[in-house]
């Protein structure tokens, strides 16, 4: 913790203003960079800086290393990279869930210490509240901030309605599907009114027909809030039907390796992945990540 | 598969449901079997009646008792003391136990203490509790309380031990502060399985009965029936047996109901 503070201060004492498009610039994602911390800028919503995670003791497995990016406001920016690279562990130190070992996270200027509200995040498992139905688990961040009933029944009505499942209001998360479940879970979420949304491979237990009609959904309803997203897969087709920006992360000690624009125009359909744009990018992505699963091995 | 299964192959696959009738029946039968056989080795004279009484005596004398009114208020202390004992002991258990599975540091000093006392006999403290406390009804609220509390605090502990780790990470992205976490997630989430460890328990409760009031009882199932012994009414036992064998699947079926209704949403 001590480097923690450390590194904070030393960064507000050069504090150097750094614009939105520069801030994202891939030099200063791959971590060579010195980190020249901005200042809350409204460009940058999340800006994880030199964060390393090691398990354990001085000895223990190193699961990342020196990782630094930034997530502009509204940007739908998504990590891909080998199983076990610790993107996952990225996501859950981003959420507050977990104590990087050195380095720094921030979000809207605020340095991350423990688990908040304005950090939402949907979870591989499923984590709706069981003996809560669908309606009270989406009016469950609301209830928390201390809402009154009015104007929570409202949220939740427009939540209910985004996702549409209004009709399962009043089901319990047993009864429903696990595509179901999933749609609550982001409207549970977004519910909060989050800074940034954090999804850890949301749709990674779905099978592949509900996954595209999930990714589907969440692009209308991304479009449509206007949320800053931060979302881990393993799927290349998903972070590019998905993402404004694709960072490619190396297997263990995580780092990122890439990062790759996705300039296909939006609205996106499914049928983007047979452009010969996507399919010069999932080639670039796959070179990438190949390397890293041949020098596992 | 060529041939439609038999009534027989689906009686015999594993975890395969059978009809309710035939479930029905089946547990009809059993206690036909039981009722049946205990019939046949009184009234045919096989076991002497002072040793097994016949099902009419049985029956004869449960209406002889409950007409005074004697069974009625044997019936009322026992399950006075039982249920006393229970509450008591689960008003404890239930917050400690939450306590003990979300924080190591409660658990730490506690569970090798509450592992040792729950491997001691409850009849080895009858003296002591005798002592201390002397030989009215707190003295079989305390046997029975000792017999169930160490009990429960172990299971109750592991029911909030074994809360999804996601669930409660997902309620503290969503605000919820870490000291509401016990009272927000893990209580809700555990509640089914501590309802199933209070109904076990409620069991256990029952069988402590007896030991509660072997000693300086004046009332109850457990006293008239350690005093029918010295008088061979063996009669008077079995009804006492019975008796206590009726409330406690009262109390089990009172829990199942509260169960479904508290939780509904759980399997």
């Amino acid at each position: 913790m001590g480097t923690l503070i450390l590194n904070a201060t030393s960064q507000t004492a050069v504090g150097s203003r750094v614009a939105m498009s520069e801030s994202i610039k891939a030099n200063d994602l791959a971590g060579t960079a010195s980190t020249t911390g901005d200042p809350p800028s409204t460009g940058t919503t999340m800006a994880i800086e030199d964060v390393t995670l090691r398990y354990g003791d001085a000895n223990g497995v190193l699961a990342l290393d020196d990782v630094s990016l930034k997530v502009a406001k509204n940007e739908f920016c998504v990590i891909v990279g080998p199983s076990g690279c610790g993107k996952s562990s990225l996501l859950y130190l981003a959420a507050g869930l977990n104590d990087a070992t050195s380095g720094t996270i921030k979000v809207d200027g605020r340095e991350v210490i423990e688990p908040g509200p304005d950090r939402g995040m949907v979870f591989q498992s499923y984590t709706l509240f069981p003996w809560l139905t669908v309606r009270a688990n989406i009016e469950y961040g609301p209830k928390r901030k201390g809402l009154p009933a009015g104007q929570r029944r409202q949220i939740v009505d427009q939540y209910l309605d985004e996702v549409g499942l209004a009709p399962f209001a009043d089901h319990y998360p047993a009864q429903l599907s696990g595509g179901m479940k999933q749609r609550v879970a982001i409207a549970r979420a977004l519910a909060n009114d989050p800074a940034v949304l954090l999804m850890d491979e949301p749709f990674g237990a779905l099978d592949s027909q509900t996954r595209g009609t999930m990714q589907k959904l969440l692009l209308r309803v991304w479009e449509r809030q206007q949320k800053t997203v931060l979302f881990v897969t393993h799927d290349i087709d998903e972070a590019l039907v998905l993402g404004d920006r694709v960072l490619v992360m190396t297997a263990r000690p995580g780092k990122i390796k890439a990062e790759i624009k996705v300039d296909i125009p939006r609205p996106r359909s499914m049928d983007v992945i047979l452009e010969p744009e996507f399919i010069a990018l999932k080639r670039r992505i796959l070179g990438l990540l190949h390397d890293e699963i041949d020098e596992d091995h | 598969m060529a041939q439609r299964r038999t009534a027989w192959t689906r009686l015999t696959t594993p975890f395969a449901n059978i009809p309710a009738s035939t479930a029905t029946t089946l547990a009809l039968a059993m206690w036909v079997v039981v009722i049946g056989g205990w019939a046949l080795l009184s009234y045919g004279r096989v076991v002497p009646n002072m040793f097994l009484p016949t099902p009419g005596t049985v029956l004869q004398t449960t209406y002889r008792m409950s007409l005074d009114g004697s069974l009625f208020y044997h019936t009322l202390t026992s399950a006075k003391v039982v249920i006393l004992g229970f509450i008591v002991s689960s008003l404890i258990s239930v917050p400690l136990g939450l306590w003990m599975g979300t924080y190591r540091v409660v658990q730490a000093p506690l569970e090798p203490l509450v592992n040792f006392i729950r491997y001691l006999p409850v009849t080895s403290f009858v003296p002591l509790f005798i002592l201390w406390i002397g030989i009215g009804i707190e003295q079989r609220i305390a046997v029975i309380f000792f017999g169930t509390f160490f009990q429960q605090l172990v299971m109750i502990s592991d029911c909030a031990r074994s809360v999804s780790r996601d669930l409660v990470n997902a309620s503290y992205t969503l605000g919820t502060k870490r000291s509401e976490a016990v009272w927000h997630v893990i209580f809700p989430s555990a509640l089914p399985t501590i309802l199933d460890t209070l109904r076990v328990t409620m069991g256990w409760a029952w069988t402590y009965l007896v030991v509660a009031e072997l000693v300086a009882a004046s009332s109850g199932l457990g006293y008239i029936s350690l005093k029918a012994m010295r008088g061979f009414q063996v009669d008077v036992i079995f009804m006492a047996i019975a008796a206590i064998g009726l409330l406690g699947l009262i109390t089990d079926t009172a829990f199942r109901i509260i169960r479904a209704r508290v939780a509904p949403w759980a399997p």
